[in-house]
């Protein structure tokens, strides 16, 4: 298996930052969602997030609602989740899974960290799961051998960045702007502060995500950035694309953009 | 006159945890914000001039306090026991959401923020919030699931007459659990100039408390009330339960009274083994929603599960975390009620009252009427009339035939 430390070790050396994309297992459907992510990779893109569809989705915009609903819909279980991981962690690309806390709560934590490592998962990021709830999971990754990803927000104090960094292995998620998951027309200026900020507080690579969508917001996030995010932007080239062939060819195009873009 | 310390229950700890139930489950953009409502609520409670002001609101407003009514006629079916009801159908916008919302209002201006946001099932939580927007003058968008929409037609005209913006959901079972995922994400975005005035004991910490202290006048008068017209406490009190609001309200103010039985009246629907019901307590397992720990109706994968009820009021898979905790105590007893006991119940108030209650309510007197005949001749039992049925009359029209 790939880890973070791995792929930021590279991306360093290659001086540039790494291409994070996410995509929900399930959709477009089982085996799409398995040749979208491959995509993605052969793409450019160093890091693969692999969400965990879950009914009640509380960060996310519509694109991903959408995207997770049609998981669901599928009939998408955390079996399929893990087959997705597996898959896609054998093109190479460090593969996480993004997911809110109550399915991995019902699933069994110690039993998701070691499933999630059998299948060659390098860690998970977890939205909802704050410092003082995060005990239990910390523990159980750290015995799997998988990193655990938290984030901080512009709103965060720096007591607040100091607890979520110390929660934090791979690297930090710093959510570039107040808001959900979605695609938008600029990225935040708060994202620079952020992450300036979180580095006060930590030597690992810190990641923006949420709002960016094309090759020139992924260059001027990866001036400052060890990480670039893209979610929505992915998805959205799979539900506009009239057949999945001509999907897989938008994701693609996009990935190479987005790639050239953590270059620049 | 209320004083600081009927704003202060026991609990939660300094996590927002009662027992394993509560804490925080937010994405970390809210915590300063949450941590922010926490600080200006605890120093507000305290604060003789909030106190005076929000007891100036209630009284002058809201119309508090309410009346207990002893109702013999509709008791003569519960095997004899007295029964009394605690009126939050009379205060202003019909029911006992008006204080919570009051409270949360004023706190809204302490945060020195203009704007605020509320989910509603049944529409009794919007209508409060839109009310208490336009009393102090901020700008009011409400949540509401587009099936509750239709349902509750009449509330949405009221909240659009008293200002409010309201936004049907569509995503999901399009019911109050998605009304309340899509105020959340209205909050991350906008929580600068937003308060999130959240309508039950549920969410995340201080959530669960704020909500409670501000319902808590429920029981703190209907305790006096009862000991002042029959001599002494209740054997039981009896409230349903959808959030808990109204339940934990009651509750409260009898929690050291460990005489006096809680019974709380969960939404059956068309029964446990339909699976069409809001049975969390009974039927759930402890798992998160909503940011808390709490117990939830979710399948083996951790899915949550839409509910069922006939009230939209009830129908939500989540329960405050308190009353998972007391549940699990021991102190306080939950039960289902179908739709069609809830339904028998509305109409019997009505018949034999002169009194329409809401549905969400009924299934309290449906309870209370089985929980008397248990008890038997010469037991009292404390309803919480949590609001009135006008809001419902769509719905029993169509039950009824009317």
């Amino acid at each position: 298996m790939t880890t973070l430390q791995t792929v930021f070790e590279k991306a360093r050396a290659e001086k540039r930052a790494a291409l994070v994309g996410y995509l929900p297992a399930g959709f477009p459907s089982a085996r799409g969602a398995i040749a979208a992510a491959t995509t993605m990779v052969e793409g450019g893109c160093d890091v693969i997030e692999i969400g965990l569809p879950y009914s009640d989705p509380l960060m996310d915009g519509p694109t991903i609602q959408d995207a997770v609903h049609r998981a669901l819909v599928n009939g998408t279980r955390i079996a399929d989740v893990l087959r997705t991981v597996e898959a896609v962690a054998a093109t190479g690309a460090a593969t996480l899974v993004m997911t809110y806390w109550n399915p991995v709560d019902r699933y069994g934590a110690e039993r998701f960290a070691r499933d999630l490592a059998a299948a060659g998962g390098a860690g998970t990021i977890t939205p909802d799961l704050t410092p003082e709830e995060a005990g239990p999971w910390l523990e159980a990754s750290a015995a799997a051998g998988i990193d655990t990803v938290f984030l901080v927000a512009p709103s965060s104090t720096d007591a607040r960045i100091e607890k979520v960094v110390r929660c934090c292995t791979g690297f930090v998620y710093a959510a570039s702007l107040m808001g959900v998951t979605g695609a938008r027309e600029t990225v935040s200026a708060a994202a620079e502060g952020l992450v300036k900020r979180t580095r006060e507080h930590t030597t690992l690579p810190v990641c923006v995500g949420l709002g960016v969508s094309n090759g020139a917001q992924a260059a001027e996030v990866a001036a400052y950035a060890d990480g670039v995010i893209v979610g929505s932007a992915f998805i959205r080239r799979l539900l506009d694309a009239p057949d999945e062939a001509s999907g897989l060819a938008a994701v693609r195009a996009l990935a190479e953009e987005l790639a050239a873009g953590v270059r620049a | 006159m209320l004083s600081a310390a009927d704003l202060a229950g026991p609990g939660p700890d300094e996590h927002g945890r009662f027992g394993i139930f509560g804490g925080r489950f937010v994405p970390e953009a809210l915590i300063p914000a949450l941590d922010e409502v926490e600080k200006v609520f605890n120093e507000a409670r305290n604060d003789p001039e909030f106190v005076r002001e929000f007891d100036h609101l209630l009284r002058t407003y809201a119309g508090r306090p309410t009346p207990v009514t002893e109702v013999p006629r509709f008791a003569e079916h519960a095997g004899g026991a007295r029964i009394l009801l605690k009126r939050e159908d009379l205060t202003h916008t019909g029911a006992h959401k008006i204080n919570n919302v009051l409270g949360q209002a004023l706190l809204t201006k302490r945060l020195g923020k203009t704007r605020v946001i509320a989910e509603t099932g049944a529409g009794q939580h919007g209508v409060a919030t839109a009310t208490a927007a336009a009393l102090l003058g901020l700008e009011c968008v409400i949540y509401m699931g587009a099936v509750d929409c239709e349902r509750q037609a009449l509330n949405v005209a009221r909240m659009k007459l008293l200002g409010a913006k309201v936004v049907p959901v569509h995503t999901g079972s399009r019911t109050l659990k998605d009304a309340i995922n899509e105020a959340f994400r209205d909050w991350v975005t906008n929580v600068d100039h937003t308060h999130y005035i959240f309508g039950t004991v549920a969410g995340p910490h201080p959530f669960p408390e704020i909500v409670r202290d501000f319902a808590r006048i429920i029981g703190v008068e209907a305790r006096r009330q009862v000991i002042e017209l029959t001599g002494r406490l209740p054997d039981a009190v009896a409230a349903c339960v959808g959030g808990g609001s109204n339940a934990i309200g009651i509750f409260h103010a009898f929690l050291d009274d460990k005489d006096v039985q809680l019974h709380g009246y969960e939404a059956a629907g068309h029964g446990l083994e339909s699976g069409e019901h809001a049975l969390t307590l009974t039927a759930g397992s402890v798992g998160v929603l909503h940011g808390a720990r709490t117990y939830v109706l979710q399948d083996d994968e951790g899915q949550t599960i839409e509910s069922h009820s006939i009230s939209a009021g009830l129908d939500y898979p989540g329960v405050g975390p308190e009353h998972a905790w007391l549940k699990d105590s021991g102190r306080a007893v939950y039960h289902g009620v179908t739709d069609e006991a809830a339904m028998e119940a509305f109409a019997l108030l009505a018949r034999t009252e002169g009194i329409i209650p809401a549905l969400e309510s009924s299934h309290a007197l449906a309870g209370a009427l089985e929980l008397g005949r248990e008890l038997g001749p010469g037991a009292t039992i404390l309803v919480n009339l949590s609001g009135r049925g006008d809001k419902d009359m769509a719905t029993a029209m169509k039950y009824f035939n009317l």
